[in-house]
């Protein structure tokens, strides 16, 4: 049992600074590999889907500690693209998220935790047309590894239903929820 | 070209007009459609008639310039102040319409979709110059048309003033039909 003891300290005192220190990535906005996406109902007869052109965010990941993970990410509310300029120009305005009075949005983790299936559950605050609330993402890690050009990345993907009456967004008929699909590609620092 | 003239001629007097009528009537009807809720049934139809009558101004005021141009005015009444102001400010109208026209476009083209005028044909849309341009074109569009109609207001004013006050040829050169 002494025997063994020695070489387990060695290996707990060689892991503490990696579960202290988990990886840091950029979000890579640069190279746009990463894209917030919204998709939401008209009329209640089908989707329309959108997304934000601009934004830029951070994570730290280390898949042998998920609960150490976290991510913030801001996102320019003017940046919002539906492929229709006059649409785009009402969901802006006050009507909808009021993108020149409240242009910033953002999320900052505050836990992160694995699920069973592999999954991981990211909880943190959106603040969101001027109202901060806790939401929850259901995320997957897809991979990571070098790229091809000497860096190091690693990306997921996750899913959020935001309903628009806890951010004070006005509803409009069958309008009421808003399903977030995220694709998110960090490069580590 | 040098002949002296009272009145306008019928043409310049029809598109002043008209031109008038349809502004008054962009201006009503700008301000109501984009207070309709998404449910209203005029949501849809009254945008479309919203730019394509602007297009039908468009042409008329190109029109008129032209017609501005090649025909002779009478000339404007006052005090040198005056004459001057009503120069400056028929050139403004006319600098301000045309910017409402460009911003008006620059809304509704902001991703290149065209416009339709009435369902006579399709006018092409070139897309987005900068960030946000339906956003930035609205709020220029807005602001243009309240200066607008102040500055026709101040217009009617001025020649009401001139009609009943100085009771010159001022509104009649414009007013007399034959």
């Amino acid at each position: 049992m002494k025997k063994l003891l020695l070489p387990a300290t060695l290996v707990a005192a060689m892991l503490i600074p990696t579960f202290a220190n988990a990886a840091d990535y950029i979000i890579d906005t640069k190279g746009a590999h990463a894209s917030i996406n919204f998709k939401v109902s008209h009329l209640g007869y089908s989707f329309i889907q959108g997304r934000f052109n601009t934004f830029d965010g951070k994570f730290s990941f280390d898949p042998k500690n998920i609960s150490a993970s976290k991510v913030t990410v801001n996102v320019d509310t003017s940046s919002l693209d539906s492929n229709h300029a006059e649409r785009d120009k009402h969901i802006k305005s006050g009507d909808f998220i009021n993108a020149s009075k409240f242009s910033t949005a953002k999320f900052v983790s505050t836990t992160a935790s694995p699920k069973a299936d592999g999954g991981l559950t990211i909880s943190g605050d959106l603040t969101l047309h001027g109202v901060t609330k806790a939401i929850t993402i259901d995320a997957h890690f897809i991979g990571e590894g070098k790229d091809p050009w000497g860096g190091y990345r690693a990306g997921f993907q996750g899913t959020t239903r935001l309903q628009l009456a806890d951010f004070a967004i006005p509803v409009m008929g069958s309008s009421s929820y808003v399903d977030m699909e995220l694709h998110v590609e960090g490069v580590r620092l | 070209m040098s002949k002296v003239v009272k009145q306008y001629n019928s043409s310049a007097k029809f598109l002043h007009w008209t031109s008038a009528l349809l502004i008054v009537a962009l201006f009503l009807l700008g301000l109501w459609m984009v207070d309709l809720t998404y449910y209203n049934q005029w949501y849809k139809i009254a945008p479309y008639w919203h730019k394509s009558i602007g297009l039908c101004l468009l042409a008329l005021t190109l029109f008129r310039l032209i017609w501005k141009i090649i025909t002779t005015a009478p000339p404007i009444e006052g005090k040198k102040w005056e004459i001057q102001s009503a120069k400056l400010a028929h050139a403004a109208i006319y600098l301000i319409l045309f910017c409402i026209f460009i911003s008006g476009y620059m809304i509704s083209t902001a991703d290149g979709r065209p416009i339709e005028l009435f369902n006579w044909f399709l006018v092409p849309g070139f897309g987005s110059f900068f960030d946000n341009q339906e956003d930035i074109a609205g709020v220029i569009h807005f602001y243009l048309a309240v200066t607008l109609i102040t500055l026709s207001t101040v217009h009617a004013l001025a020649a009401l003033k001139h009609h009943f006050i100085n009771k010159d040829n001022t509104l009649n050169k414009m007013l007399r039909f034959k």
